[in-house]
């Protein structure tokens, strides 16, 4: 009776926990990239470690990287900040003296980080997979135990392969039901953090389980996972199957022949035994969601688009401030609020079936005057691949700009910043103050919302838009 | 690291639920490749007006904030994303413990390996500890208790490893690096 955590788990535990000390916990795959990086391998560097399993870390440059066109070095510090310049630099370095495979500006294989892994066949069910990021649990859509960690955490993995861990609380997430038109993945997730609050995950493992989950596609799924740390969970999973295994096959770091029927035919045991038990469950019916808009300053303060924003309960300093930052009022819809900015992106909604969704609303119309928009694959692939089937026509015609694979707009890292005080339709995860640029607004929402408000000019609901 | 046994200081109070790392530390700071001179940046948004003068209304700028070590938040605290970013800026700071009902997971233990401790307590303890602000407490990890002048001790949890570990000034490699032999018979079994 174990579920796909408890699978997981026990088959990845070097030394078990005891009362003195936590597990020392296998780790299969290592993500890294250029932000949240450098200072761990200074702490190698201090302590004369190498990197143990080179092999099993893949790297890459996301985060603080242009999303305009750059071929070389001296490109980039023209662009760059001389200190975003100076981390890309670092990355190269380190990966260039511990041995490490790194996708960078010029690789055909780069991107956000949580995107390229699921690309390459990188990320795959049964594994334990970390990175120096908290949307690392978007790869537990696989079928993966995977979170994010801190840098001293990433020196311990580079060098030890292994991390400290106390086995979290198991929370079963129940989805039924069927989506309808105009609803995508990221208005279940959003639901679902708004129901359970930006703390409800604290201290647990998070399974998204239930008959709405096998008609999802995997980047579907991977939206849901990913945000799953946006209510502070330590990971966020689903159990493989077909969708999985098709999605997997013949990607390049995937098994290939025997060991892949191999493979699959152990990933066909990962699913949580029928008589698992949670620590927690709840249920929730994925046929009665609307589109979800961010009216405050984290992810749980969430309404249906055709609801309104509801008025702070008590002394909740908090609720009070967000709603002053956001310049909303209680009792009144988003719906019909001016946009400044409208973002598509980000390791959350960034993938090609996300331009796809967005470039189906704004086909054959212009960005209103009032907005830019800013369109952002998730990956170089995405890229290519959206430009065959000639999405970045469909939005450079329509007025909006189409950029270079990077995080981007998300984190405001790169110079993509939202001015002081406007107001960002965003795909991204975060609504926290000050998350897409000091002062900046932002309104989280699916692809679909987000095309329709750039057409728009205001916050719009897809339902309309969508045949 | 230097051992850390209890930290005695007046306490300064924030009193909102959910402050995010993206608060203590705007991302904007994190292109730096150290993890020095953070300080200066903490709560940057917060502390400092458009214009770059302090703003007189936020607590770290007020004359009974300077020195202090611990810090109270509402619930929550460190909530979103995985920068040691944010333990660094509050180390950096000057402060050396954050206390509420609620510590979001990734932060609390980034904060553990750096030597800051944070401290969640009761509803009660808390709800007076915000209401009594620059109150001179001590948070003593040894007895894992928190002492308030004329209440009973507090006690808090923490993992009993993060707290040898911090008792006795040890890093955490050390242990992973033990177990070297552990790990080879773990990567030939499993391939």
């Amino acid at each position: 009776m174990k579920s796909l955590f408890d699978k997981l788990w026990d088959a990845h535990v070097v030394v078990p926990q005891t009362a003195e000390t936590p597990a020392i916990l296998y780790i299969d795959l290592h993500l890294i990239h250029e932000v949240t990086s450098p200072q761990a391998f200074d702490l190698l560097r201090a302590r004369n470690l190498k990197v143990r399993r080179p092999d099993r870390t893949l790297a890459t440059m996301d985060h603080s990287i242009p999303t305009v066109p750059v071929s070389s070095l001296a490109e980039l510090d023209v662009v760059s900040e001389s200190a975003a310049a100076r981390q890309i630099r670092q990355i190269m370095k380190n990966c260039e003296e511990f041995g490490i495979e790194l996708k960078d500006f010029k690789s055909p294989d780069r991107g956000i980080v949580h995107i390229i892994g699921p690309e390459l066949g990188a990320t795959q069910p049964g594994k334990t997979i970390v990175c120096g990021d908290s949307h690392t649990s978007t790869h537990g859509a696989f079928g993966a135990l995977a979170f994010g960690i801190g840098t001293t955490e990433v020196a311990h993995v580079l060098a030890t392969q292994c991390m400290l861990q106390r086995k979290p609380k198991s929370f079963a997430i129940n989805l039924t039901g069927s989506l309808q038109r105009g609803v995508s993945a990221k208005d279940i997730v959003l639901r679902i953090i708004g129901e359970i609050g930006v703390d409800g995950g604290t201290g647990y493992a998070m399974e998204y389980r239930g008959s709405a989950i096998g008609p999802l596609s995997m980047d579907e799924r991977m939206t849901i996972c990913n945000m799953s740390i946006e209510a502070g969970a330590r990971a966020g999973m689903m159990a493989p199957d077909d969708t999985t295994f098709e999605y997997l096959a013949g990607r390049e770091l995937a098994p290939k022949g025997g060991a892949w029927d191999a493979a699959v035919a152990r990933w066909r045991e990962l699913p949580s035994d029928p008589d698992a038990t949670f620590d927690r469950e709840i249920s929730l019916d994925v046929s009665a969601m609307k589109p979800m808009v961010t009216f405050g300053t984290n992810p749980g303060m969430v309404v249906a688009i055709d609801e309104a924003v509801p008025a702070p309960s008590g002394n909740d300093k908090a609720f009070a401030k967000a709603l002053d930052y956001m310049q909303v009022e209680p009792g009144k819809l988003l719906a019909g609020t001016p946009v400044d900015v409208v973002f598509v992106g980000s390791c959350t909604n960034a993938r090609l079936s996300d331009l796809e969704a967005a470039a189906s609303i704004v086909k054959g119309h212009r960005v209103a005057d009032n907005v830019r928009m800013l369109v952002v694959p998730g990956s170089q692939r995405i890229k290519n691949e959206a430009e065959a089937k000639g999405l970045d026509d469909i939005f450079r015609a329509a007025g909006a700009e189409w950029r270079e694979p990077g995080c981007s707009m998300c984190i405001a890292m790169n110079g993509d910043i939202v001015a002081p005080g406007r107001l960002a339709v965003s795909t991204s995860n975060r609504n926290f103050e000050g998350r897409q640029g000091s002062g900046a607004r932002t309104v989280l929402a699916s692809p679909l919302t987000a095309a329709a408000s750039a057409i728009s000019g205001k916050i719009a609901d897809p339902r309309q838009l969508v045949d | 690291m230097e051992p850390i046994k209890s930290v005695t200081s007046r306490t300064v109070v924030i009193p909102l639920d959910d402050i995010d790392t993206d608060q203590i530390i705007p991302a904007r700071f994190l292109t730096t490749t150290s993890r020095e001179g953070l300080g200066k940046h903490l709560f940057t948004d917060w502390r400092y007006s458009s214009d770059g003068t302090p703003n007189p209304d936020f607590v770290l700028n007020t004359p009974g904030a300077t020195g202090a070590q611990i810090l109270v938040a509402g619930r929550n605290f460190g909530c979103g994303s995985s920068r040691e970013h944010a333990p660094w800026a509050l180390l950096d700071y000057g402060l050396r413990v954050a206390i509420s009902t609620e510590i979001a997971d990734i932060f609390f233990n980034n904060a553990l390996k750096n030597g800051f401790i944070p401290v969640v307590v009761d509803a009660t303890t808390h709800a007076w500890l915000l209401e009594n602000p620059g109150v001179e407490i001590t948070v003593d990890l040894e007895s894992s208790t928190v002492s308030i002048p004329g209440r009973e001790p507090v006690p808090f949890s923490v993992d009993r490893f993060a707290r040898y570990c911090l008792l006795n000034g040890l890093d955490q490699m050390d242990f992973l690096t033990q177990h070297a032999d552990d790990i080879a018979a773990f990567e030939a079994r499993t391939g």
